[in-house]
Order: structure tokens, then C-alpha cells, then sequence
């Protein structure tokens, strides 16, 4: 798929815009616009379940590639709600839902190839799963038992980031990296691909990796999940414009996807990792979609958003219009439907089986990789705590 | 949207002695304030609607309108710039961090400009603004939302750091610090936000910038600021059924230090702990223990030993029990000093 004209660079010659001027009234109206996906929607799949043509971004998909793709958006729901249970039953510390936002994940992640990095921030647990990483491993982090359990270098998937925008940055600098290492525009390219929320669109470092990326012309897809919500404040409290236009502003593409749609988002997705594996990046793709759960676990939404908007949402859900397109197509039967459920508790009891059963690491790990080198102030300390601390289990107390 | 203009009593009108967790009297001290002073703003990430993720600012939005509690982008360096040309313009920001781990992207800021444009304009430019950051472990929570950094503020001259211990320095502490005519960082110990104590809206309260003695006692000193002044008072209180006389002093304020009750103090114990959940090195900790080796050295019957967090990154929070300072290390420490 090529990049269609209206997204490719602005030119250092390109020519002003001659349109009659509209109003300011005019233009204030269509900035603030930011509560409908809007015409410039990509939308392959309606909530209804109807396949529909896109003239830029279509993709030829297969029956075994609809199912992987459902199968792929139960499982990751499922691992969200047994990890949300889990949180409730007192094993987890805090958990971040994903809930309505399977599509958006699922569609990114399995667009990525192996060689493509990728870095989430801390509600990613769709695209963990399709970088390989085990369910289980997520929760350490939330568990309390460690930071960050998988090896971000194995899964190309960094570790999750909890300050908001940090990762934007970091993913700049490694796209750079494989730009550098000239693994853009031949056959073993890579790309990066970034995620991050609505509400970290106003940190400055991302602002920064639009700048860095833009100006190095990084392989760096931004990936930007509009939930509509950070926390309590909607989207229009951090911007005027939908997010997505603002890419134009940095000098590359901005595209808005149905971010409840599966087949939308693993299109666009491909086309724009394909862009950077070229050499034409980066880009901005902004996934419009809902979080229908809390911000976290210790969150109240009830406190600062309307079930309304909540009910309005479930009519889109990303999961139920694949199934009924499945079965329009007669492409899934019961039996199919069936047996990914069965995966899914399966699914479930292992992971509850392994968080139960996440050991508390050492008094030791505290001092365990602070340095890559010997750091001996550190180690004293080390030392005389351990010390101190084999006193009680001698029963000096 | 003009800000709605309050007209009710203040809220020192009901009882004048009352019950408060820290973070209702943090938030009681917010209103009278806000009240006392139409200057007074307050902004955040989630301050309006929510009340904050620690509902502190719980219902200010309700009653001074959005004009008077910003809800703000998601963006700390922004909050604490835009913050800096509001009091330039004559208001009185306070501003939220919601964890102190998230106060970085606002560093620049707070070093920068913050701590540095009265000494820049020779005065010509005041600052009187507050930044709220509730700091400290002990929650059980991920990475980012337990740390103790304040030695970095304390390091950087230009700024006022304060930490309360108890809802009725809460009360006051906070109206004192929006009061103030310099930037005020002012540190809440989130792990005791709900802890409960008696708070006299109407008895003068003391100085801000002044540490306190908590307990008297005669064998040795406990020096602490914050969450650890809960931990220090238990120790004493353990301390005591085996016979041992401890002091407390709590610090409230990181910069300026005021360290006289702490020399006094030591004069007469001959003896004292710091007790802090930030780690030691180059911290508020090692600045007391080098200020009163100086001062109080032929009084010291023994080193200055400090119980503190580790200089390590803050562990998962499985591990945040062996990281923080208890009673027991607190308890250890001063056997090490009597010993001595
Ligand atoms: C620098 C920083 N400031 C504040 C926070 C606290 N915080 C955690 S998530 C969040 C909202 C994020 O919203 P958004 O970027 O839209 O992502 P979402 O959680 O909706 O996926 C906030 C304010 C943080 N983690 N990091």
C-alpha cells in the first residue's frame, strides 16, 4: 500500500492553501470536533460487522487470520479480567485495565515482525501478548514482586513505563539507532512502533520524540490510544485539535484509525511500520477508542464521567464485530467459538496459578543490579543490612 | 468563566477543635485559604472533578468553579512553568503533583526558574507559590509512587522545603506555606494521610520554618521529618517500656533547617538518631549529622548514626518493608548508640 497523498511530507515548496477562508467561528468548531471519530475515520469493519472498503488503507484477510485475530482479542480480554479479579481478591496491588481497547492492541501488535522494537507504557498488555510475553510475567510489576519480569531484548518489548511520555523519547533514540545501523529500506528492515495515551500527548518529552523522530526521520510509528480519558480529564483538556492532525505540525502523517476495530488498526498499522521500514517515517496513527473499565483499579469513574457515554461505547465493542462478521462469513462455527474459550479459562487458571505463586524475592534483590559495575559504598551496605537482619533470624530479638 | 465569588463563613466558623485525617485537614487548610485569599489558586492533573487520586482538593472545584481549581494538562513541567508566570502575575499557585516520582518532568522548572528568579531580579520578581507533593512508600504501590526526593530540593537554594506529620501541623502548615512570600515545596507523608488527629482551627499555630520536640526525653535523640515522625514516636514509646528515655523532634522544615532544638536537645541527651525513608547519601540526613558533629561535637557520646532507606532505587513493594526504616532499625540504632 503506498502512501496515499494527502499524508505524504509537506514539501519545503508545497503550496499555500488557497481555499476561501472559513470563519473563525468555523474553524474553533471543527478543532474542537474531538468527540467523534470524524470523517477522516478508518473504519474496515463497522460495529455492525460489515466489511467495508477503505480507498487507502484495505487489506486482503484471510479466514484463519480473522480467527487469530478474535481468538487474540478474547484471550487478551480474558488475561485482563482474571488480573482485575486477581486485584480484587487482594493478590495484586493495582491493576491497569484494558478493557475496549483489544482492538487497538491487537491490530498494532501483530503488525510488528519480530525485528521491529517495540515500547509500551503501562496498559499494553495486548501487545505483550503478541510480543511472546508469558500473561503471568505482567504481574509481577503489579504484584509487587518486581519491576518488570521479561527480558525487553528476547521480546523486543520494553519494559512497561509508568511516567507518562518517558518512552516516547526512548523509542525516538532506538529508531534512530536502526536507522543508523542502516536497517531502513531493504529486505531486513526494522521499525519501532511507541505507545502511549491521549493525556501524554501534553508532556513535553512528546512533543520531543515528534521533534527528534521527525528531524532524523526515524522508523517510529507513534501509537497513540485515545481512550478519551486520562485519569479524570477528557481529551479536550489537552488539546484543541484532534490528536492526530497534530502530526502535520512535526512534518509527517497523522492518520485516525476505529480503534475498536481490529482489521483498521492491523492495516493502518502494517502500511505505517512498511513506511518506516522504507526509510519515510515516522508516523502518527491515533487509535479512537473508549477504556470502559477504571483508569486503575484504585480509580472512581463514576466520580467524573456519565454511564452514558459508557453504554454508547459497548455498542462499538471490538470483540463482538469480528464475531458476527465471523459468522455472517461463515468463516467461525460454535465449535470454533467454543474452543477459544476453553483457551481462555485454560489461559486464566495458569496465570492465576503462577501470580499465586510468584515468590517474594530476597531481602538481597533490593541491592541486586543497582550497577552494572562494583559500586563497594553500596555493597558495605549491603552487607551490614543482611548482617543486621540475620540478628533476628538468630532470635537476638 | 469568571470565578464564581464565594460568600459563606470560612470554614473556621464550625468547632474550633476537630477530629481531621491529615488529608481533610490538608484539605480544610486548602478552602480557608482559598477563602481568605481570591488569589489563591489550585492546579493539577485531576484536582477538579476527582478531588485528586487523594481526593485532597476533594470539592474546592464545586464551591471556587474552574477558574480556581485547574484541572491542567497532563504535563508537570507545564503545571510548575505556568505556575511560575501565574504568581509573576500576582496570584497564589498551588500547585498537585500526584506522586512525587512524577515531579521530574517538572524539575527543570523548580531549579531553573522556580528557585531562581527572585536571586536573578533582586527581588523584583516574587514567587509565592506552593508545590504539594505527597511523597514516601509504605502503600503497597508500583514504581515511581514511593520515593523521598526531597534532599534535591533541599540542595537547590532559592526553594522552601516543609513536611507535616500531623493533621493539626497539616491544618496550618499548608495556609502558611501559600502564605509565603517564597516558593514553598511542601512534602505530605501519603502514607499518613489518613491518620487522625485533633486540629485547633483557632489556636495561634507556631512558626513554619521551625522544628519541634515532640517528646521529651533523656537518653538520646530521634530526629525525623514526615511519615517517619509516626515511626520515631512508636519507637520512643517501645523504647520507653524497656526503660529508655527517647526525644523526638520532628524537623517540619527541610530548608532552612532549623537545627537549634535538635543541638539543644542533643546537649542534653549526648546522643542522636536521624531516622529518614530517603536514602543517605548527600541528603538532609547527612547534612544533620555533619551540622551536629560541628556544633555539639564535645557533647556527642557517640557518633551521629542515621536508620534511612537505602541508596538504592525504591524496591517492589514486597520488598518495601526490609527498604523502610521501622521500629526495630530505629530500636537497633539507638542500642548501637548507647552501646557506644
Ligand atoms: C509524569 C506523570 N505524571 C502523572 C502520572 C499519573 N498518571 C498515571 S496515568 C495518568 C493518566 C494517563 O492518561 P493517558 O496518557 O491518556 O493514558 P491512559 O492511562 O488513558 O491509557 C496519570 C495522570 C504519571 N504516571 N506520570
Amino acid at each position: 500500500m503506498s502512501s496515499p497523498e494527502k499524508w505524504t511530507h509537506p514539501g519545503p515548496d508545497s503550496p499555500p492553501a488557497t481555499a476561501a477562508a472559513p470563519t473563525a467561528a468555523q474553524v474553533i468548531a471543527g478543532l474542537r470536533a474531538t468527540d467523534e471519530g470524524g470523517a477522516d475515520l478508518v473504519q474496515l469493519l463497522t460495529p455492525e460487522g460489515e466489511r467495508v472498503r477503505h480507498p487507502d488503507f484495505d487489506i486482503d484477510i484471510t479466514a484463519d487470520e480473522l480467527r487469530g485475530l478474535y481468538r487474540d482479542m478474547v484471550l487478551v480480554r480474558r488475561i485482563d479480567r482474571e488480573a482485575n479479579a486477581l486485584q480484587r481478591k487482594g493478590e495484586l496491588g493495582l491493576w491497569v485495565p484494558l478493557l475496549g481497547q483489544e482492538a487497538a492492541q491487537i491490530g498494532a501488535g501483530r503488525a510488528l515482525k519480530p525485528m521491529d522494537m517495540a515500547f509500551p507504557s503501562y496498559r499494553e498488555h495486548g501487545v505483550a501478548w503478541c510480543r511472546g510475553v508469558q500473561p503471568g510475567q505482567i504481574l509481577s510489576m503489579f504484584r509487587g514482586t518486581d519491576n518488570g519480569s521479561w527480558d525487553p531484548v528476547e521480546h523486543r518489548f520494553h519494559p512497561y513505563t509508568i511516567v507518562i511520555g518517558n518512552q516516547v523519547l526512548n523509542a525516538a533514540g532506538y529508531a534512530m539507532g536502526q536507522k543508523f545501523d542502516g536497517k531502513v529500506g531493504d529486505a531486513d528492515s526494522e521499525a519501532t512502533m511507541v505507545f502511549f495515551g491521549d493525556g501524554a500527548t501534553s508532556q513535553g518529552d512528546v512533543h520531543e520524540g515528534f521533534v527528534w523522530a521527525a528531524v532524523y526521520d526515524a522508523p517510529l510509528v507513534f501509537f497513540c490510544q485515545n481512550n478519551q480519558w486520562a485519569i479524570s480529564e477528557p481529551t479536550e483538556r489537552q488539546s484543541r485539535l484532534p490528536l492526530y492532525q497534530r502530526a502535520r505540525g512535526y512534518g509527517f502523517p497523522g492518520i485516525r484509525v476505529d480503534g475498536n476495530d481490529v482489521l483498521a488498526s492491523l492495516a493502518v498499522s502494517r502500511w505505517a511500520l512498511e513506511e518506516c521500514r522504507q526509510g519515510n517515517g515516522p508516523i502518527l496513527i491515533e487509535a479512537f477508542t473508549y477504556r470502559m473499565d477504571a483508569h486503575t483499579t484504585s480509580d472512581d469513574p463514576s466520580r467524573y464521567r456519565l454511564s452514558d457515554e459508557l453504554e454508547l461505547w459497548k455498542l462499538k465493542d471490538p470483540i463482538e464485530r469480528v464475531k458476527v462478521h465471523l459468522v455472517k462469513q461463515q468463516w467461525a462455527d460454535q465449535a470454533f467459538f467454543d474452543s477459544v474459550e476453553a483457551d481462555a479459562e485454560e489461559l486464566a487458571i495458569g496465570m492465576r496459578e503462577y501470580c499465586v505463586n510468584l515468590p517474594t524475592p530476597p531481602a538481597s534483590r533490593i541491592f541486586s543490579q543497582v550497577y552494572a559495575e562494583a559500586n563497594p559504598v553500596l555493597d558495605a551496605q549491603r552487607d551490614e543490612f543482611l548482617a543486621y537482619q540475620a540478628g533476628f533470624a538468630g532470635g537476638e530479638h | 468563566m469568571a470565578a464564581p465569588t464565594v460568600d459563606r463563613p470560612t470554614s473556621a466558623a464550625p468547632a474550633a477543635k476537630q477530629t481531621l485525617t491529615i488529608a481533610k485537614a490538608i484539605n480544610t487548610g486548602l478552602r480557608a485559604a482559598m477563602e481568605a485569599d481570591p488569589k489563591v489558586l489550585v492546579m493539577g492533573e485531576d484536582v477538579g472533578k476527582l478531588g485528586g487520586v487523594f481526593r485532597i482538593t476533594d470539592g474546592l472545584q464545586k464551591d471556587f468553579g474552574e477558574q480556581r481549581v485547574l484541572d491542567t494538562p497532563l504535563a508537570e513541567s507545564g503545571i510548575i512553568g505556568t505556575a511560575v508566570g501565574l504568581a509573576i502575575r500576582g496570584y497564589r499557585p498551588v500547585c498537585e503533583i500526584q506522586f512525587e516520582g512524577f515531579i521530574f518532568p517538572g524539575f527543570d522548572q523548580i531549579v531553573s526558574q522556580v528557585a531562581k528568579l527572585h536571586f536573578r531580579t533582586q527581588g523584583r520578581i516574587k514567587l509565592p507559590m506552593v508545590i504539594r507533593v505527597p511523597f514516601g512508600g509504605g502503600i503497597g504501590a508500583v514504581e515511581h509512587h514511593s520515593e523521598s526526593p526531597e534532599s534535591y530540593f533541599a540542595h537547590t537554594a532559592g526553594l522552601k522545603v516543609v513536611s507535616c506529620s500531623n493533621p493539626a501541623d497539616a491544618y496550618w502548615m499548608i495556609q502558611q506555606a501559600i502564605r509565603c512570600d517564597d516558593p514553598v515545596l511542601f512534602f505530605e507523608p501519603k502514607r499518613r494521610y489518613y491518620e487522625k488527629g485533633e486540629v485547633d482551627t483557632t489556636a495561634a499555630p507556631g512558626p513554619l520554618f521551625a522544628s519541634r520536640v515532640l517528646r521529651t526525653g533523656a537518653d538520646a535523640t530521634l530526629v525525623a521529618y514526615g511519615p517517619m515522625v509516626r515511626t520515631a514516636l512508636d519507637a520512643a514509646a517501645a523504647a520507653e517500656e524497656e526503660g529508655r528515655s527517647l526525644e523526638v523532634v520532628d524537623l517540619r522544615t527541610l530548608s532552612p533547617l532549623d537545627l537549634a532544638p535538635v543541638y539543644e536537645s542533643v546537649r542534653r541527651t549526648g546522643r542522636l538518631v536521624v531516622v529518614t525513608e530517603a536514602p543517605s547519601e548527600s541528603s538532609i540526613s547527612s547534612e544533620i549529622a555533619a551540622k551536629v558533629q560541628q556544633e555539639c561535637f564535645y557533647s556527642l557520646e557517640a557518633p551521629v548514626l542515621r536508620v534511612t532507606g537505602f541508596d538504592t532505587p525504591y524496591p517492589p513493594s514486597k520488598l518495601e518493608e526490609e527498604f523502610l526504616p521501622d521500629l526495630d532499625r530505629v530500636l537497633h540504632a539507638v542500642d548501637r548508640s548507647l552501646a557506644w
